[in-house]
């Protein structure tokens, strides 16, 4: 499943596009290094084809619905693992850009999560060793199946942690991870019988294209330990980075608190009252031994003492000020297509 | 199926509305990039209660949309389409949150309904950017961007021949797809058939593969794609990025929708 920018915040968000960035730098390196640029053509076209085959469907038997291929395990055991996240990563910047799955920002973890666990954790710690150094039926189907649930299960918890990292959903912990690992085992068993079925048939009719890409050794100096060290590092750095400029501004509920017990002239009447609750609301806030529960439920808790000092005034104001916005948006929007299409019409 | 086709033939839309030619068409991709991860960044940086300060961003997509004529119509279809996750895992939100913040007319309204409103605003606004990027720009222009900015060439490279043969696989697909239903009286597909069909399918991709490098070695391909169109960021790239994000950063501190809210409610009373 993938990422969605709404979900997510700068610093996790950033933190991701520089492990993948750094991963991308990697793969393309390695494939450099290669020096066969027949392989360049044959990523395009099999990234396509990992596209294109998502329109076929088998039928799930006595469940009535459909299953397809994935993408990212079958493009390993194609193209090796670095080809295949240089393939895997385009399949997902092309569905970002054209169908909005994901999104810009997420795209980092949406090819970190999809991309990295398949092809360089799933492929060559499972797949390989179990079944493309001696293939057999039994091999290639028991190997298919468990990477792709390990690398499904894998991506899944990534969605999971930075999701939660980003605190813009309120689910807990627990209950995510119950949700989200069971769907992705149904869908990694799905995915790892779709990719037994195409290896198993291209095995028998064309052995060689399995095992030329299983015998394929990476060459150059660059050792992916190196690599990762490097990029734990950037990840780390990056977050840091976004979140300190994130909090630079104030929290979101200090801010709002501010904004509301803040602007007297809005609220002119109830300024005394308003004031003398703001000033309960620091005192309570200061009282050292509050026995707040941490984290979430702190804000929570907090937002319960602050929310009957919320003038009503100032969020009726937001309220209002954004459906005035939006209108206005669309009307100067429609305003300016219909004079651009006068004049268009005016010089035909 | 029905579906699908209708989703690459709204690929085909995407391409068709980017080789249009207009002022925001022929700005350097670069800058149309950059100015749109800006608005990413602002968009996303805000905490997750806010709704109000993150209307007036709408101006950036709709923006685009009119300097690059496209149809507001086509992108609110696509931004509907993507929507299942962000609704999905935003709808816990008011399960969870249960935090009264706001009352209106004496109705409390929970902290989790504010917040899954603002994830489906976000949602909408970074949805709209990309597609509207996509759409003003074009994507082997986002690509040749992506390449001047560093990003690296194997991968650039990768993405344009993506592009270039997703077309004519998806149809190959179609019609062995096609092939295959009117042939078996509405019977499912066995998981055997399937291996055999994409198997099909993979290897004529293969033989095709071989075919396009041949072609390309032919016309003398070493690694790289040529561009035709020099890039130039110019006077108008800068104006065109140091506008858009410093626009941004002053609708990230002023909340411009409590403000236009405020006043007109001062001259009602």
């Amino acid at each position: 499943m993938h990422m969605a920018d709404a979900l997510l915040s700068p610093a996790v968000g950033g933190a991701m596009w520089a492990a993948t960035a750094g991963l991308i730098v990697y793969s393309s390196r390695k494939l450099t290094l290669e020096a066969d640029d027949k392989k360049i053509p044959l990523m395009g076209v099999t990234a396509a084809f990992v596209f294109a085959a998502q329109m076929i469907n088998f039928t799930i038997p006595a469940t009535g619905s459909s299953g397809h291929l994935g993408g990212g395990l079958i493009l390993a055991v194609l193209l090796g693992p670095h080809a295949a996240f240089l393939a895997m990563a385009s399949v997902l910047t092309v569905q970002a850009l054209f169908f909005a799955d994901g999104g810009l920002l997420a795209l980092g973890c949406n090819i970190f999560n999809l991309g990295f666990f398949s092809c360089f954790v799933a492929y060559p710690l499972i797949f390989k060793p179990l079944a493309a150094a001696n293939p057999t039926q039994g091999r290639i189907v028991g190997g298919s199946l468990l990477a792709a649930v390990v690398g499904l299960q894998l991506g899944a918890f990534g969605v999971v942690l930075e999701t939660l990292l980003s605190g813009i959903t309120a689910l807990p912990f627990s209950s995510f991870v119950l949700l989200m690992q069971p769907i992705h085992l149904a869908i990694g068993i799905v995915e790892g019988l779709t990719t037994a079925a195409v290896v198993l048939f291209v095995w028998q009719a064309r052995p060689e294209i399995v095992a030329a890409a299983a015998q394929a050794k990476p060459v150059g100096p660059l050792s992916l330990r190196k690599v990762l060290v490097g990029l734990a590092a950037a990840t780390v750095l990056t977050g840091v980075v976004f979140s300190w400029f994130a909090s630079g501004q104030p929290d979101g509920l200090e801010w709002s608190m501010f904004k509301t017990s803040g602007r007297e002239e809005l609220a002119a009447p109830a300024a005394g009252v308003h004031e003398s609750l703001a000033g309960v609301q620091e005192k309570t806030a200061l009282l050292p031994d509050y026995g707040f529960p941490a984290g979430e439920e702190e804000g929570a808790a907090e937002e319960a003492e602050a929310w009957p000092a919320v003038s009503a005034g100032t969020s009726v104001a937001g309220l209002v000020g954004s459906l005035l916005t939006l209108t206005l948006a669309v009307l100067a929007a429609l305003a300016l297509r219909r004079r651009r299409a006068a004049v268009v019409a005016g010089t035909r | 199926m029905s579906a699908i086709e209708s989703q690459f033939f709204a690929l085909g839309e995407t391409d068709r509305l980017a080789r249009q030619d207009t002022p925001l068409h022929r700005l350097d991709g670069r800058a149309k990039l950059l100015a749109t991860l800006a608005f990413l960044v602002t968009v996303v940086s805000f905490d997750r209660y806010e709704l109000s300060a993150l209307t007036p961003f709408v101006v950036f997509p709709v923006a685009l949309c009119l300097g690059g004529n496209v149809p507001g119509r086509w992108l609110w279809r696509k931004i509907l389409f993507a929507a299942p996750f962000a609704v999905l895992i935003g709808i816990f939100n008011p399960l969870l949150d249960r935090q009264p913040l706001l009352m209106i007319g004496g109705l409390p309204i929970s902290g989790g309904w504010i917040s899954f409103a603002s994830i489906l605003l976000r949602f909408t606004l970074t949805v709209a950017a990309a597609l509207a990027l996509t759409a003003v720009t074009g994507f082997n222009n986002v690509c040749l961007a992506l390449r001047r900015l560093g990003v690296p060439r194997a991968f650039v490279v990768q993405l344009l021949l993506l592009h270039r043969y997703l077309f004519v696989l998806v149809e190959e697909t179609m019609s062995l797809v096609r092939a295959r239903a009117l042939r078996s009286c509405g019977r499912g597909t066995s998981l055997r058939e399937f291996g055999s069909l994409t198997g099909h399918l993979l290897l004529r991709t293969l033989d095709r593969a071989q075919r396009v490098h041949q072609a390309m070695s032919c016309r003398g391909f070493a690694g790289a794609m040529p561009a035709l169109r020099p890039a130039r960021f110019g006077g108008r790239e800068i104006v065109f990025v140091l506008g858009w994000t410093s626009l941004f950063v002053a609708l990230r501190w002023v909340n411009v929708s409590r403000w236009l809210g405020a006043t007109v409610l001062g001259w009602w009373s």
